[in-house]
């Protein structure tokens, strides 16, 4: 790769397929064809696959390819293969690519625990990594989820799951690291287990730390002890495979240093990731910077930005990190891109154009049925040329053919002739799944010019052909059923009219701490016009009170150049001392009022109000005693590099004030590393000082462990405490504070006196309700910001248009919050970046003569989206509702309420289903 | 007797959920009797009880709801 920021040039090399992908139609006659077998790798070697093949059901492109490694050469896909997309002399293709950006995201490999002795992977075929026990769990994986030793297809009934393995260790052919997601996978997997298995299943967790610290993790924890998994705090030093019976005998030492051994049926290895050569010489090939343990070395402030200038990373590479957050810092990434190249914004768009619409008021319903064969996938169980046949005889049919591949671009063409010369104007395709290819028919109808919405499928395949292989005669009958159904609808079916809306590509951020500030000068500097509103009368929010980052840098410079920019961009307007009071419209164009009577009309929001400290008032001595911090408290003291630190012998922290209890059953998430960072800082001012960490489990996750493992080789003692036996603290007659808590080596109490305690409290939500109200978005149990999904929606509200970032949506480090902010923006862009938004317009209508404002719909409504209306009519009060256009996403539930048939869902009317139900009797 | 009772069946499917499924059974492909017709809805909550009367009152013999 060659050039600048903005100007690359990249040589991208493509292997071989020897099935083109543009052809392939995802059949799957060739694989069932092919006689050569090879190991599955994607079920990890547990079954086997044909050489012909497709890596998995998910897979993109949904097409075939073969494994030349395997491959015969008999050439039987070739000859079965109706699309002609076999090309068996196909060759590596080097394609160069110029790009302004480029974006890694190479992501990682599984550790491979056959390099440590210990645990004996290779020895026995019922010792498994987490991620083949994750295949076998798999409906399709090669048990086809049901779960069996792979030694004797036994079920097991007594599971192990080994935490850390390859992790956390400075043994040879380990890494020092933690992985951050193999806590949860063991946790995960133990829970799917025993639904599978039931309720009978023993499942026994073998960990150091359990590490569960991002939303609702430590909820799900909970939940996994409840349902009766053993948690054994340990060190495992053994795993022996049992001669004859094909079990395992598991050999650890307890958290007191006894020494146990359990013998399971089943041992799965959690293990964690690495990354690999392949991805370390593109690194080296790239020319950016990696750290020691071979991830991305980025900075905190801008967490996805590489040493080299133009090119971006995201996902496990910058760190280990489990799938909510590689799917927002994907987004991050996106953002930093889309700042580079703002100015190339849309130079690349060619715009589609449809020819006008033809007007079919006044004709009578013309229907075309195109069936299609989709090679053997219907045409080898049905008979196509009969459905065809009988096609012609439905009334209002004008035109019925069948085509080989329906989808095919040839085909699509073919059609179109088809459609202008017999005039049709409704068109019914029998082939495979709306779901998958009817937008790509409605272009089709849109080409011809025909409404897009005159369009009606009838799934003959994934719900017919497929599913009825062996009953050629019914599948016959069912597919004619269900053409009948079809053409039934569609001679019922209206020109919808489209729905569109003009996007205001104003930007309003709440907040001003720094996820704030991030998100509104990422889109500021990509070009939209940003309003910031801060509540108070300063911007930088809890960062003001940070000293350090866990990298170690200084929080206050970079924050410094964060709010001298913000302050000094022109497309950015701050608001101080300024809340929401009220708030109108919907995605595209909202109307937000701020306390001090400033309306902004706005296309997106993004909240970002941040979060608190909690303030235990009355425990630990907080608030009696001034030596008692909080965490940003200590900050201050060492940014000060108070006196009473420096005359300080002893200190102590305690872990977990207020986090993962019954009141508030979540982890702070940056409390362990907190005070880990802030030990260190304490030895390097003073190397005599005694340092105190009292914990329950320490959570230095990702590279963060680097500072738990530095801390303890300086001689920060850690003592780990239990929940039901908190420290107690007292005021000493000596001045000192005195601690007294129970040592979990030693198994006895013992007492600590110290200068300074500082606790690790919480982070708590802000008051929230209010905001969430006004937006209409859900908060959680705790009080924080619900996003649309846990996994792949991370920064979007349940409300289109609303995003969320930072410790409003839950606590979290200043690193990921910085990528949230962007990835926020980032979202926010692809709706600002629009002119208009266009809507499905299959939504609920309003029959108003029909509706008497009896307002039974309102309530069912789950989208909020209608409203109740009242207006004068010929002298009386007439009520009626009124639908929102972009909120309704037209599930008719409003439909279904309406006693009187005064509101319907364009495109599924009484009508229309009615003649479907009706059609559907025939001739089953 | 000897008669074999095949019930005719219609179901309405939720096109988020249970319609997807039915594909993916399809794309499994599980083998299931072919006496079922499928409306697909654009939620299940738009199934209106009046539908389940009718296609019992009008020849089938069993409604299927699914979302």
């Amino acid at each position: 790769m060659a050039g600048e920021p903005g100007n690359f040039q990249a040589v991208l090399k493509n292997q071989p397929r020897y099935i083109i992908p543009e052809k392939c139609t995802a059949c799957g006659d060739c694989q069932r064809a092919c006689p050569a077998q090879a190991v599955n790798e994607f079920n990890l070697g547990l079954d086997r696959r044909s050489a012909t093949y497709i890596k998995y059901p998910q897979a993109v492109p949904r097409a075939y390819a073969i494994d030349r490694n395997v491959c015969l050469g008999c050439g039987w896909c070739e000859k079965i293969c109706l699309a002609e997309a076999v090309k068996y002399d196909d060759e590596p293709r080097l394609r160069e690519v110029h790009v302004g950006a480029v974006v890694l995201a190479p992501g990682f490999e599984i550790f491979d625990p056959s390099t440590l002795a210990t645990y004996n992977y290779g020895q026995s075929p019922n010792i498994l990594t987490s991620l083949e026990f994750e295949r076998i769990l798999s409906p399709s994986g090669p048990y086809k989820g049901h779960v069996m030793r792979p030694l004797d297809r036994r079920e097991p009934r007594k599971i192990a799951w080994l935490h850390c393995v390859g992790m956390r260790s400075d043994q040879e052919g380990a890494h020092p690291y933690c992985s951050n997601f193999c806590c949860m996978v063991a946790l995960k997997q133990a829970i799917i287990a025993r639904e599978h298995i039931g309720p009978e299943l023993d499942m026994a967790l073998f960990y150091m730390d359990m590490r569960t610290p991002r939303k609702d993790f430590e909820k799900y924890c909970v939940r996994v002890k409840d349902q009766g998994a053993r948690l054994i705090r340990s060190r495992v030093y053994g795993v022996e495979p049992l001669p004859d019976s094909g079990d395992l005998r598991i050999r650890y030492a307890t958290e007191s240093g006894e020494r146990q051994e359990e013998v399971f049926d089943l041992v799965v290895l959690s293990v964690g990731g690495v990354i690999s050569t392949d991805t370390v010489d593109l690194a080296g090939r790239l020319g950016v910077k990696l750290s020691p343990d071979n991830f991305m070395d980025t900075q905190c402030f801008a967490p996805v930005t590489t040493s080299r200038p133009g090119v971006f990373s995201c996902g496990f590479f910058n760190g280990p990190k489990d799938i909510p957050q590689t799917v927002m810092e994907g987004s991050a990434a996106a953002a930093a891109a889309g700042h580079l190249l703002a100015a190339a914004r849309g130079t690349l768009v060619r715009e589609k154009v449809f020819p006008p619409e033809r007007d079919i008021s006044q004709e009578p319903p013309r229907v075309g049925v195109f069936v299609c064969h989709c090679g053997l996938n219907i045409g080898g169980v049905a008979d196509v040329p009969a459905v065809v046949e009988y096609g012609q005889t439905i009334p209002n049919v004008e035109y019925a053919q069948a085509n080989l591949f329906t989808c095919s671009q040839d085909a699509q063409n073919q059609m179109i002739d088809m459609i202008k010369e017999h005039h049709l104007n409704r068109v019914v395709v029998a082939s495979c799944s709306p779901t998958t290819h009817q937008a790509t028919f409605q272009d089709m109808l849109r080409n011809t010019g025909l409404n897009k919405y005159l369009f009606e499928m009838a799934n003959i395949r994934n719900q017919c052909t497929w599913v009825h292989q062996r009953q050629p005669e019914a599948a016959t009958q069912k597919c004619k059923d269900l053409v009948r159904m079809a053409v039934a609808k569609a001679r019922l079916l209206e020109p919808l009219d489209y729905i569109t809306v003009p996007v205001n590509k104003t930007a309003l951020v709440v907040g001003g701490g720094v996820t704030g500030m991030t998100a509104a000068l990422n889109l500021a500097e990509q070009g939209f016009e940003v309003h910031l509103a801060e509540r108070k009368d300063r911007l930088g929010g809890n960062a003001l009170r940070l000293r350090h980052t866990w990298r170690g840098s200084l929080v206050g410079p970079r924050l410094e150049e964060l709010l001298h920019k913000v302050k000094n961009h022109p497309n950015l307007t701050i608001h101080y001392e300024s809340i929401v009071t009220g708030v109108s419209g919907v995605v595209g164009n909202f109307r937000t009022t701020l306390s001090r009577n400033q309306v902004i009309d706005h296309g997106i929001v993004i909240l970002a109000i941040g979060a608190e400290p909690y303030r235990p008032v009355g425990q630990y001595l907080y608030g009696q005693n001034p030596n008692v911090f909080l965490s940003l408290d200590l900050d201050q003291e060492l940014a000060e590099e108070s006196e009473r630190l420096r005359q300080a012998q002893a200190v102590a922290f305690i872990q977990c004030v207020g986090s993962r209890t019954p009141d508030r059953p979540y982890c702070s998430k940056v409390c362990c590393s907190h005070s880990v960072e802030n030990a260190l800082k304490l030895k390097e001012l003073n190397p005599d000082l005694d340092v105190y960490i009292l914990f329950r489990d320490m959570r230095t996750y990702g590279e963060r462990e680097h500072l738990y493992e530095k801390a303890r080789n300086q001689g920060v003692v850690f003592i780990r405490y239990h929940l039901a036996d908190p420290p107690k603290v007292e005021q000493g007659a000596d001045g000192k504070i005195r601690i007294r808590v129970t040592d979990h080596i030693l198994a006895r109490p013992v007492e600590l006196g110290v200068d300074i305690l500082t606790l690790a409290t919480a982070i708590i939500p802000h008051h929230n309700a209010p905001l969430a109200e006004l937006y209409k978005i859900p908060l959680n149990a705790e009080g924080f910001f619900t996003e649309a999904h846990a996994k792949i929606k991370p920064v979007e509200a349940t409300t289109e248009g609303i995003y969320l970032a930072g410790l409003a949506h839950y606590p979290k480090p200043l690193q990921e919050s910085v990528a949230e902010a962007m990835a926020a923006a980032s979202r926010a862009a692809t709706v600002l970046s629009r002119d208009f938004l266009e809507l499905e317009s299959n939504i609920s209508r309003v029959v108003d003569e029909n509706c008497d404002g009896c307002a039974f719909c309102v309530d069912a409504c789950p989208f909020k989206a209608i409203t109740l209306l009242e207006y004068m009519f010929e002298g009386k009060v007439k009520k009626t509702v009124e639908v929102n256009e972009i909120l309704c996403k037209g599930c008719g539930s409003c439909m279904a309420t309406c006693p009187k048939q005064g509101v319907y869902v364009a495109g599924f009317s009484l009508a229309q289903l009615g003649a479907q139900v009706e059609a559907a009797l025939g001739l089953i | 007797m000897g008669v074999k009772f095949e019930p005719k069946i219609l179901a309405f499917l939720c096109k988020w959920c249970s319609y997807a499924s039915a594909d993916l059974a399809g794309v499994s492909r599980f083998q299931y009797p072919s006496n079922i017709r499928v409306m697909l809805t654009m939620c299940s909550g738009r199934v209106d009880p009046v539908f389940v009367m009718e296609g019992l009152s009008s020849g089938f013999d069993g409604v299927f709801v699914f979302g």
